[in-house]
């Protein structure tokens, strides 16, 4: 057994500063794993979300060593244990305390995205019939498990802090993949352009690089939805002209 | 102290797919609703869910039937099943999985486009609807984006540690935020639970700190009977090494795509010992089996896909005979169908794409070339709160109770996938009664010595410090250690008997146990508040487990190793005694209707 040193956030909206905490390490373990050893062993009151220890739920999501990750599924040999490992909140949220912050913005931009609406049933059973090809596009978006680590890493909600008019990759995603539902029925192309922002966008990718379930957010979400808003709400020919008439 | 309250018609405890799915359904019967979780929406143990969801659709094979998945059920449950709710979900899981497409999910198709269901342990034709090996994810996330839009009133990172009661019916709850640590008080006219299983009471469990066992014990505490506590499924497939995510499961999915278990010696040792009850239905050899995976309707089941509690008994066979895996499990291999199908590997990345990367991230095995190694986990339970079948009313007025928290469909064994149904069926059943129920109630009235009570013991932890307290997670996993060698897969009246006499100690541990810090998320406190729960349900585990003296299911005796017909026709009660102990007795099943003895008689 060896031990590492993890230099972890502690403290609250108002104060706070990391603080180090040297714990044994063995072989296999996570970051997760760390985090409950000290926990358990150190400071009874440290706050961290978690469930599934599988990378199924979403839930511990923070920025370690600078990198938005799921705790759970960052193993110990891949990071450098030499240096203290850095662990700290996802910093696009309020802060609770500690690890914990305050998403509940996600869950309030969710509601304002018009909801699932399917065509008639295809049988008398009411069930539908659709080929198992269309069902895939939208099983990679399904896929989500809501852990905001692209939101947390997008710059338009990091940085400029525009969380009242753009709604983010996640909520890019949770668009595309009800806008491709074989069934679905429901128009949200103007409430992207307008009130949900997707302009704001400027396709850095960075979202794609730390999504956990590999959904390809910018090619096969954002990209799609932007030409379907320039499809829909400008017609090309007077996009040109103010082009030229400035 | 002061507290902020909040006022429903039927408040709902627990958002998994159980709690969601009766809140949709008392708000659309027009009624307030508010629903409490301890994590935050869509993070509790439903999004787990890996293999599938059982409802007998006949998508794939047209001789199913909801007769056949009943009485696939009542086998699998050792007959010690509440039939109505084995017949209600049978009857009804069909609608609940199409009711959920039509909200938005999106399941694997047939070639023609239907739903398209998988095998899975104990089923007789292919019947899981399924998407992937996250068919849990999809179920609520489904039911999440449906229930946004539905006016119920979602109260996130918020745990009830106590129910109230106005004479002998429950009106209400009391809890705290998990954020600021402040009080709440909860006015319902009816309240339904649909808090999870136990499953922390064990060491090694494939289930999160959430599964303390809380539903249990409010219930308990509130005066509601318990039922079949003695029954807690090991799963046979949870990761072994490295020790870190040691209990995380392995889907059955493995095993219905054709993954085979296999011992030190490379043999499969599922042939070796077949179940009576099974025999008829198991394939004579490995060829057979093969062919069942692959859908050949004439060919019969492999070994493998045997019930949890019997092929969980068998590696454990295996691994006290000496011929387990390097790190104490046996080997389960898919990657050998790669000798049988062109596209292998293509083909069990793109069926089981959580599990490839599971075990690629955390174990760095490649499951496409190597084989596995897993052994029994805690999974489930399938006892829990005693309710009437049909309207899921717990023993106390006012209270109901649905999902892996209450009892009765899944008797002495629970089935691959009868969880998911299960959630959808008496979810929506508890939330109609539960409305109903609200409706005809006048007001409720709030005891404020109950209040008052509850939030001096909540706050006690806070003033114990010095050299007598102790930490809350060393009792934790003192508990733990014990349920797992005591009164784990397999028992006796000697090992439970010390595990009973160490209660004792354990309670006063819990008494004294301190924590540091403010009431601001802390998680020493929260784990301080679910030791008294965890302590409850174990050792309501643990004397159900001592007075069935015999094996059934996935209660496991080795002083008492056959079934018993005497004990074939007890369930095992728990209840708060009088002088305030806990009374186990055991009280006989209701005997069962004539057209359902026929209907497992037609399927034997
Ligand atoms: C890894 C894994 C894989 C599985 N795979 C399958 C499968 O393929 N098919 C199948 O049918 N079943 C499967 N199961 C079983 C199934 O997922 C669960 O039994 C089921 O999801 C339980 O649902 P539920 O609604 O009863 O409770 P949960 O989904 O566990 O929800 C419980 C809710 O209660 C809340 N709660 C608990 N206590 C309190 C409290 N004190 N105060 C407030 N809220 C509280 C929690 O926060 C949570 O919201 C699996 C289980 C696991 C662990
Ligand atoms: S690609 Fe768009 S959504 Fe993604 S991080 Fe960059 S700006 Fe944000
Ligand atoms: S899209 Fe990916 S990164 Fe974003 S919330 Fe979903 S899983 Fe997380
Ligand atoms: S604990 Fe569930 S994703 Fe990490």
């Amino acid at each position: 057994m060896s031990s590492a040193t993890f230099r972890i956030w502690r403290g609250n909206a108002e104060a706070g500063a990391f603080e180090d905490y040297t714990t044994e390490v063995s072989e296999g373990m996570v970051v997760l794993d760390a985090v409950h050893q000290i926990q358990a062993e150190k400071a009874n009151d440290l706050a961290v979300r978690w469930n599934c220890k599988a990378g199924k739920c979403g839930s511990c999501s923070a920025e370690v060593n600078g990198n938005p990750k799921l705790m759970c599924m960052t193993r110990l040999n891949t990071l450098p244990l030499d240096e203290p490992v850095t662990i700290e909140p996802m910093q696009t949220f309020p802060l609770i305390r500690d690890l914990v912050t305050d998403v509940s913005w996600n869950y309030e931009v969710k509601k304002r995205i018009k909801q699932f609406a399917p065509r008639k049933p295809d049988a008398p059973d009411g069930s539908w019939r659709v080929d198992q090809y269309d069902v895939e596009r939208v099983q990679e978006f399904r896929k989500c498990i809501e852990c905001f680590l692209c939101q947390d890493v997008c710059h338009v909600l990091r940085d400029h802090r525009l969380h009242d008019k753009f709604i983010g990759p996640r909520y890019l995603v949770y668009t595309a993949a009800l806008e491709m539902q074989p069934l679905d029925t429901e128009d949200r192309i103007a409430d992207l352009a307008n009130d949900h922002g997707v302009g704001y966008c400027n396709i850095t990718k960075c979202c794609t690089t730390v999504c956990p379930e590999d959904i390809a957010i910018t090619d096969n979400a954002i990209i799609p939805l932007k030409e379907r808003v320039v499809d829909q709400m400008y017609d090309p020919l007077t996009k040109m002209l103010r082009m030229f008439t400035g | 102290m002061t507290y902020e309250s909040f006022e429903y018609d039927v408040l709902v405890i627990g958002a998994g797919g159980a709690g969601l799915r009766a809140s949709i359904e008392a708000s659309s019967a027009g009624v307030s609703v508010g629903l409490v979780c301890k994590s935050l929406l869509g993070k509790a143990h439903t999004v787990m869910a890996e293999g599938g969801m059982a409802a007998a659709l006949g998508n794939v094979d047209d001789r199913d039937s909801w007769k056949v998945h009943f009485a696939d059920t009542m086998r699998g449950g050792q007959y010690l099943n509440n039939w109505r709710m084995a017949e209600l979900h049978a009857q009804e899981a069909p609608t609940r999985a199409r009711e959920l497409e039509s909200w938005g999910a999106v399941f694997d198709r047939t070639k023609e486009g239907k739903i398209l269901q998988r095998n899975f342990g104990g089923h007789k034709y292919p019947r899981l609807a399924h998407v992937g090996d996250r068919t849990g994810l999809e179920m609520i996330r489904t039911l999440q984006d449906h229930g946004i839009h539905q006016g119920i009133d979602v109260h996130m990172e918020c745990t009830v540690i106590e129910l109230l009661k106005d004479g002998d019916r429950v009106v209400g709850a009391f809890g705290y935020d998990r954020e600021k640590g402040r009080f709440r008080v909860y006015t319902a006219r009816a309240v339904v639970l649909a808090s999870g299983g136990i499953g922390r009471a064990f060491k090694v469990t494939s289930n999160s700190w959430e599964y303390t066992g809380d539903g249990h014990a409010l219930a308990y505490r509130a005066g509601a009977e318990l039922m079949d506590m003695e029954f807690v499924q090991f799963h046979p497939t949870g990761m072994v090494w490295p020790p870190s995510v040691r209990g995380i499961l392995v889907t059955e999915g493995v095993r219905g795509e054709g993954g085979v278990l296999r011992n030190s010696e490379g043999k499969r040792f599922m042939f070796e010992d077949i179940p009576e009850l099974y025999k008829s239905s198991t394939a004579d050899d490995e060829e057979e089996g093969w062919k069942y995976t692959q859908g050949d309707k004439e060919s019969r089941r492999p070994p493998e896909l045997l019930t949890r509690d019997h092929v969980a008994r068998c590696i454990v066979r295996e691994l006290r005979e000496g011929r387990g895996s390097p790190h104490g499990g046996v080997f389960l291999d898919i990657a050998w169908i790669k000798e049988r199908l062109p596209n292998g590997a293509e083909h069990i990345k793109k069926k089981l794409p959580s599990m490839y990367h599971q075990f690629k991230q955390l174990a760095g095995i490649d499951i496409t070339q190597e084989p596995m190694e897993v052994g029994p986990t805690t999974h489930y339970v399938m006892g829990g709160i005693r309710v009437e079948a049909d309207s899921q009313m717990s023993t106390v007025p006012g209270l109901f109770a649905a999902g892996e928290c209450a009892a009765g469909l899944h008797g002495a064994n629970r089935l691959g996938g009868n969880s998911l149904s299960d959630l959808l069926v008496f979810g929506q059943r508890a939330g109609q009664h539960a409305a109903a129920y609200a409706k005809e109630q006048t007001g409720a009235s709030i005891n404020s010595d109950q209040v008052e009570a509850a939030a001096r013991l909540a706050l006690e932890p806070f003033e114990r410090e010095g050299s007598d307290a102790e930490g809350p997670y060393q009792v934790q996993f003192d508990l733990q250690d014990m349920m797992q060698a005591q009164v784990g897969i397999v028992r006796s009246q000697a090992e439970i008997q010390k595990a009973l006499d160490a209660f004792g100690q354990l309670y006063e541990r819990a008494g004294r146990v301190g924590v540091q810090g403010n009431r601001e998320y802390n998680a020493g406190w929260h784990t301080a508040l679910d030791l008294r729960n965890l302590l409850m349900v174990a050792e309501a585990v643990a004397k159900s487990a001592i007075l069935r003296k015999e094996s059934r299911g996935a209660h496991f005796r080795e002083d008492f190793l056959e079934k018993d017909s005497e004990q074939a026709k007890l369930n095992t009660v728990t209840r708060l005694g009088a002088g305030g102990e806990m009374e186990v007795v055991q009280e006989p099943l209701a005997p069962i209707r004539d057209d359902l003895a026929q209907i497992i008689d037609d399927n034997k």
